[in-house]
């Protein structure tokens, strides 16, 4: 169905965004302090003659600051691992290639041989998913601030772009590629606690049949399943069954903490239902960001596992077009 | 100096060693700057020159430009069609703005397939001004 890829599309956005504002590098520090024979090698290949980079008073060219931070051949260190996780994430997704589109460069101090170079990096941005010459991907954005001995010496924002090439096969559907490997390897979500007073909810949701408990005195209804009527406290009580529709009442999007059988960010509702109880589950069918008080909604039952279903609800599809 | 005052262009003819010296001087390993047929294999024809190397370009561009006392401050550089060997880069560049002794420079190299960079630099004119 287009409308559940374009939903698993806007998923993987989803998920990307959350990197923004994490670190990228944490305490990194220059391999090598500012020296002479870098400079060299650096205006030898720019092909600059700038007197100001040599002799005793030599200062580095101030366009070097970033290559003070890099890894080389021997790669980075300390990178965060939300940074290795974010560009994994897009790696998985086919995105495997890189490409640099942006330098914003900020000198605030001349950096001189001996300097010895601290910094850190912080994801500042991810694009949605855009469509370039090169191919389809997602811009990353993040910001360095690099520093000698505590003090700024410039600040170095960074663009790339990580995609996958334009005449290059992907396998479709691509949303399979994120989502359906991490599922099967991905831990069982946790089992619902079913005891003598609720046992009777549970077996009807193993028949797809939401049921809410009525009080056989007063008539009140009552979800979850209690052992007594909190109206009259009559222990009597007979089922009715959820017809299926219902409203957001409220709702949150779980960012955080990670929890390994879910894949966040996700939506957790607070549904009425049409009867007038409220039950909190999974609104699906919608990106995260869109779910809204007020939405209507209607009940599904979904399987997770040989032994797990789960009453949810989707995002009706009137509901899809007004929010799209 | 004035607004609307031009630099002299600066033709940088792009070889696979500049290409490559620039990328190995900025410790920058990416294989496409380095490895051709790596670079086919992600899609582009040949290497290509990495971004910090077309940022020193422009630093140099400017700071030739404007002599040993002129102190860069801010070089934003946003990168379109790539460099790759055998090609020519011509840089271009205008004086923006000017405030005191600060000039905005906007930078533009083309190349023999479209725009490579478009960027924008500050820069203190210092004494040679």
């Amino acid at each position: 169905m287009s409308d559940d890829l374009s939903v698993r599309l806007d998923d993987l956005s989803a998920r990307l965004k959350a990197y923004e504002g994490r670190p990228a590098v944490l305490d990194g520090h220059g391999k090598d302090p500012v020296n002479a024979p870098m400079i060299r090698h650096w205006c030898e290949a720019m092909g600059d003659t700038n007197p100001a980079y040599t002799g005793p008073d030599a200062i580095a060219p101030p366009t070097m600051l970033q290559v003070w931070t890099m890894g080389g051949l021997s790669g980075h260190e300390g990178r965060s691992e939300a940074y290795d996780e974010l560009l994994g994430a897009l790696d998985d997704a086919g995105y495997t290639s890189v490409v640099a589109t942006d330098c914003e460069q900020e000198y605030l101090r001349a950096l001189r041989p001996g300097d010895e170079i601290t910094f850190d990096s912080v994801i500042e941005s991810v694009s949605g998913r855009k469509t370039t010459r090169l191919g389809t991907g997602y811009f990353v954005t993040t910001r360095m601030d690099v520093r000698v001995g505590g003090e700024s010496a410039g600040t170095h924002r960074f663009r790339i772009l990580k995609y996958a090439p334009a005449n290059r096969k992907r396998k479709e559907p691509e949303p399979e590629l994120e989502s359906e490997p991490q599922r099967s390897q991905r831990p069982p979500r946790p089992r619902p606690v079913v005891n003598r007073d609720n046992a009777g909810f549970w077996e009807g949701v193993g028949r797809h049949r939401l049921l809410i408990q009525r009080c056989a005195d007063c008539a009140t209804l009552r979800l979850p399943w209690l052992p007594g009527c909190n109206a009259c406290g009559s222990p009597d009580w007979d089922t009715v069954e959820a017809g299926g529709e219902g409203v957001v009442y409220s709702y949150v999007v779980m960012h955080h903490p990670p929890f390994p059988a879910f894949d966040p960010p996700y939506a957790v509702g607070l549904i009425e239902l049409v009867e007038g109880v409220r039950i909190v589950s999974n609104v699906i069918g919608v990106p995260y960001d869109k779910v809204r008080i007020g939405m209507p909604v209607r009940l599904e039952f979904v399987r997770y596992d040989d032994e797990l279903q789960l009453p949810v609800f989707r995002a009706s599809d009137d509901a899809e077009e007004v929010v799209a | 100096m004035r607004v609307g005052d031009g630099l002299p262009p600066l033709e940088i003819p792009i070889t696979r060693t500049l290409v490559v010296a620039g990328a190995i001087a900025s410790r920058d390993y990416q294989d496409v700057h380095h490895d051709p047929e790596l670079a086919v294999r992600r899609g582009s024809p040949d290497v290509f020159m990495n971004i910090l190397t077309t940022n020193g370009l422009v630093g140099r561009y400017v700071t030739d430009h404007f002599g040993p006392y002129a102190v860069l401050r801010k070089v934003a550089v946003r990168l379109g069609a790539p460099n790759y060997p055998g090609d020519t880069m011509v840089l271009r560049g205008t004086v923006e703005a000017m405030d005191g002794d600060t000039a905005v420079v906007r930078v533009v190299g083309e190349n023999g397939i479209g725009r490579h960079v478009t960027g924008t630099v500050t820069v203190i004119l210092g004494g040679a001004s």
